[in-house]
């Protein structure tokens, strides 16, 4: 133990030197955070000042460290289910069909067709209620204090309603099982979801006048927080935020898991990786999922939900290895479990895409103000319960 | 013009601030505890056991078989079994449990107690005005404070509880089919055994004369 | 994509020195991975990274995996000379497969759209030795996921720009994720303790009181 060494400290504040060795002004520090309104949760960010520009930046995390992955280890696999809807609490459903889909995976499960598209649609309404959020937060980074973050939570309590109507719960839902989903939707609930959507994109237009072309917004965003392609592919950044830098990659059209290819949808790619892109880049998404939504809803077929083969009591898959991941609507959402045959996992990682993301916040705010680090923090995307886990 | 989509965007909140005064979509508000939403179909809050009849010390439907303590995620049942028995729905004797309590204060509404009994005795319920003022002792809940009748299940979740009930019925027909096959294969049985005794003793030898008669003479 | 047997061919024509070996995989989905040597582990990731072929360039994902001494039996058949006659018995060997560290890398390509090639460095033990190269100068993406499996497993990346606790606070002693790691005893008063964290509260309970001995 004694071979690691003290770890060095964060960093030392120097005063600002001349060439010829002349004092010319100090260097401020500022710790924002972890109690910093506008750090979407409790994260901080060490940040050394000159003046106002952004000189060096270190995000500090772990103030929200559960050890989710040790509490994986020690339950079995299906009682980890509820714990994943906690990693980004925003997104539980991805979250549950990321994980279904790893066991799936190591287990050999086929899930029904209905089960399919009912995942893509739990999905597809999830990424519209995080990015109509994100956006929300991110234009309140900017002091739009309360109005658009008013209207894009107005909208996310349509989508919660339907989540508790089949799943049980808004936020936590705690819906999908290895083989499936827990419970099926009738066509009632179908109907209300095609009402939802259909009223999706009359709001998209009215929020896109009330933002994209606002005046504000164009300052504050263009050109500020500039990710290059080549720095984002590696840094291992996904989501929203690489396909804004000008990488077409989206997971729905690598992989093609669940039943991603019968629907016909673009993913939009930015051009200069500034946080405009990173809005467009959202807003754009929410269109092309309405119209995956709407092809699902048209075409859900009958049938059961789940697999026959499944076992809720007394699941243990045969040993060996799986890595799962889905395009979650903040980036790449990653699990890694290997079986030993038991009934807990013997490893079981999850690889978080906004705690990644999060790896090149100093690259993009260094030089800036410290009031666009706050907005570039924003069009990151983080939910601290996925980055500190 | 510069200024331009400033006062566009001024027009949408004013559309919004007006429309909110008609239109359904754009005032989702409610005045809650004067107003309350309408029950969502598959709600769920913290668990509940489930009895039949009147009686909820007899008819419990749990029979303290442990899956849902130990499948629990947080670990929040505490489950002690009892000693003796007493007979279950189906008529059969069952252990039943001493102890079943649920901390709600750790709980976390998953529902894979629900799923996981064999039993149909652990169901969700929609109560969620839960506060007090104690934080241990009321949010501690006995079996006694747990236990729910039958009729309140179908109250708050009518088609779950059909369904439900339907299981019951079926296991409970199945058992009852089985005790009487058990019962009619015990007559028969017995039948069987007193015509086979009968015939037994029937062809049983009578007990042969003997050979040499003693004489008395 | 290449199957991992012609990755490794060509990896052994073009690093002779490293020591490369499939390892299998037997559950449904069957990814196989590559166990590289700690030595040799850079100038292979390099190799993945920047060959024409592969053009591996998108590390997803980084993470760490405990393996403490294992005590494996095996029975081995032993010919044995008994009274004079030649005789073959059996005999139940035991020997103890001493622990390591293992970190997996899960590579793929965004340029091509394929993968994933499956990458995996083993420490020497898990006390002393837990030195393996980093793998953050090629991929700036396993940058903070080194640094979580450094602060949750104890693995030093040498290397690393930046090797501190992330997660974890930096006064924290001990990695909580290894398997023979100890929870603190810090459980507080709850209503329903049972099983081990009975025992564990209990510990923690004023002393019942004796009753009085009458002289």
């Amino acid at each position: 133990m004694n071979a690691l060494a003290t770890p060095p400290k964060n960093f030392e504040v120097k005063p600002k030197l001349a060439a010829n060795g002349e004092e010319l002004g100090e260097l401020l520090e500022v710790s924002m955070g972890p109690h910093h309104p506008s750090t979407h949760g409790v994260f901080r960010m060490d940040v050394v000042l000159d003046g106002e520009k952004v000189v060096k930046l270190k995000p500090v995390f772990g103030y929200l460290h559960r050890n989710h992955e040790k509490i994986g280890e020690n339950i079995s696999y299906l009682a980890n289910m509820p714990y994943t809807d906690r990693l980004d609490y925003f997104c539980s459903m991805t979250n549950n069909w990321a994980y279904a889909l790893t066991i799936e995976k190591l287990a050999g499960l086929v899930v029904p067709e209905r089960a399919e598209y009912i995942r893509a649609i739990m999905a597809e309404l999830t990424r519209l209620q995080n990015h109509t959020c994100l956006i929300g937060f991110f234009v309140q980074d900017m002091g739009a204090l309360g109005t658009p973050m008013m209207y894009a939570f107005r909208e996310r309590e349509k989508i919660l309603d339907l989540f508790e109507e089949v799943s049980g719960a808004r936020m936590m839902c705690n819906y999908m099982r290895f083989g499936g989903v827990r419970v099926d939707v009738n066509d009632e609930w179908i109907a209300k979801t095609k009402k939802v959507v259909a009223d999706y994109s009359k709001f998209l237009d009215e929020f896109g006048t009330f933002l994209t072309e606002n005046e504000i917004v164009l300052a504050r965003t263009q050109f500020v927080g500039v990710l290059p392609k080549d720095l984002a592919i590696n840094a291992s950044i996904t989501g929203p935020m690489l396909r804004a830098a000008g990488v077409n990659y989206d997971l729905r059209k690598v992989d093609k898991y669940g039943i991603y290819s019968r629907f016909n949808f673009q993913v939009p790619v930015g051009e200069h990786g500034d946080i405009y892109d990173r809005y467009m880049i959202r807003v754009l998404e929410m269109r092309e999922s309405i119209k995956i939504l709407e092809q699902a809803l048209r075409d859900i077929p009958v049938g059961p939900v789940m697999d026959p083969k499944a076992k809720l009591r007394g699941f243990r898959p045969k040993a060996g290895e799986v890595y799962g991941r889905v395009e979650a609507p903040k980036g790449e959402l990653g699990f890694y479990v290997i079986s030993d045959g038991s009934p807990n996992p013997y490893r079981y990682r999850v690889r978080p895409p906004s705690f990644i993301n999060l790896t090149i916040l100093e690259d993009m705010c260094l030089g800036h103000n410290i009031s666009d680090a706050v907005v570039i923090l924003g069009s990151v995307d983080i939910v601290l319960g996925e980055v500190d886990r | 013009m510069l200024g331009e989509q400033i006062i566009k965007g001024m027009a949408v909140t004013a559309r919004n601030f007006f429309g909110s005064y008609f239109s359904k979509n754009r005032l989702t508000t409610v005045q809650y505890p004067e107003e309350r939403l309408p029950q969502k179909g598959n709600t769920r809050q913290f668990p509940f056991l489930v009895y039949d009849g009147d009686d909820a010390e007899k008819g419990l439907r749990c029979v303290a078989c442990q899956i849902c303590e130990k499948e629990c995620p947080p670990k929040c049942i505490y489950i002690v079994k009892s000693k003796d028995k007493k007979p279950d729905y189906k008529g059969q004797p069952q252990i039943y449990p001493l102890t079943f309590d649920i901390d709600i204060s750790v709980c976390m509404s998953c529902q894979i107690c629900v799923e996981v009994c064999p039993f149909e005795s652990i169901k969700m319920n929609t109560e969620f005005e839960l506060s007090t003022a104690d934080r241990f002792g009321d949010l501690l809940l006995t079996k006694e404070k747990l236990a729910k009748p039958n009729s309140y299940y179908q109250k708050i979740h009518p088609a779950d509880a059909a369904e439900s009930d339907a299981v019951i019925a079926a296991e409970k027909a199945k058992a009852e089919a089985k005790a009487k096959a058990a019962a009619e294969a015990k007559v028969k049985a017995d039948a069987e055994a007193k015509a086979k005794a009968a015939a037994a003793a029937a062809a049983a030898p009578i007990a042969p004369p003997p050979a040499n008669p003693p004489t008395t003479t | 994509m290449e199957t991992l047997e012609q990755i490794k061919a060509r990896l052994e024509a073009a690093l002779p020195s490293a020591k490369i070996e499939v390892l299998a995989n037997e559950c449904a989905a069957g990814e196989r991975s590559l166990l590289v040597d700690a030595a040799s582990g850079f100038t292979v990731a390099k190799f993945l990274r920047d060959d024409a072929q592969l053009k591996l360039d998108y590390c997803s994902n980084v993470t760490g995996v405990d393996w403490p001494d294992k005590e494996l039996t095996e029975k081995i058949k032993v010919k044995q000379v008994v009274d004079g006659v030649e005789k073959e018995v059996e005999e139940v060997k035991k020997n103890i497969r001493p622990g390591y560290l293992e970190v997996v890398y899960h590579l793929y390509s965004m340029g091509l759209k394929h993968g994933p090639v499956v990458l995996r460095l083993r420490t020497e033990n898990r006390a002393d030795k837990t030195h393996l190269p980093s793998l953050t100068p090629l991929w700036r993406g396993a940058e903070f996921q080194e640094r979580e499996v450094y602060d949750l497993y104890g693995v030093i990346f040498y290397g690393h720009p930046d090797l501190r606790r992330i997660l974890m606070w930096d006064e924290f002693v001990g990695f909580p994720m290894r398997r023979d790691y100890i929870a603190p005893d810090d459980f507080e008063y709850e209503p329903t303790p049972h099983d081990e964290v009975l025992v564990e509260a209990k510990k923690h309970y004023p002393a019942e009181p004796k009753a009085e001995v009458k002289p």
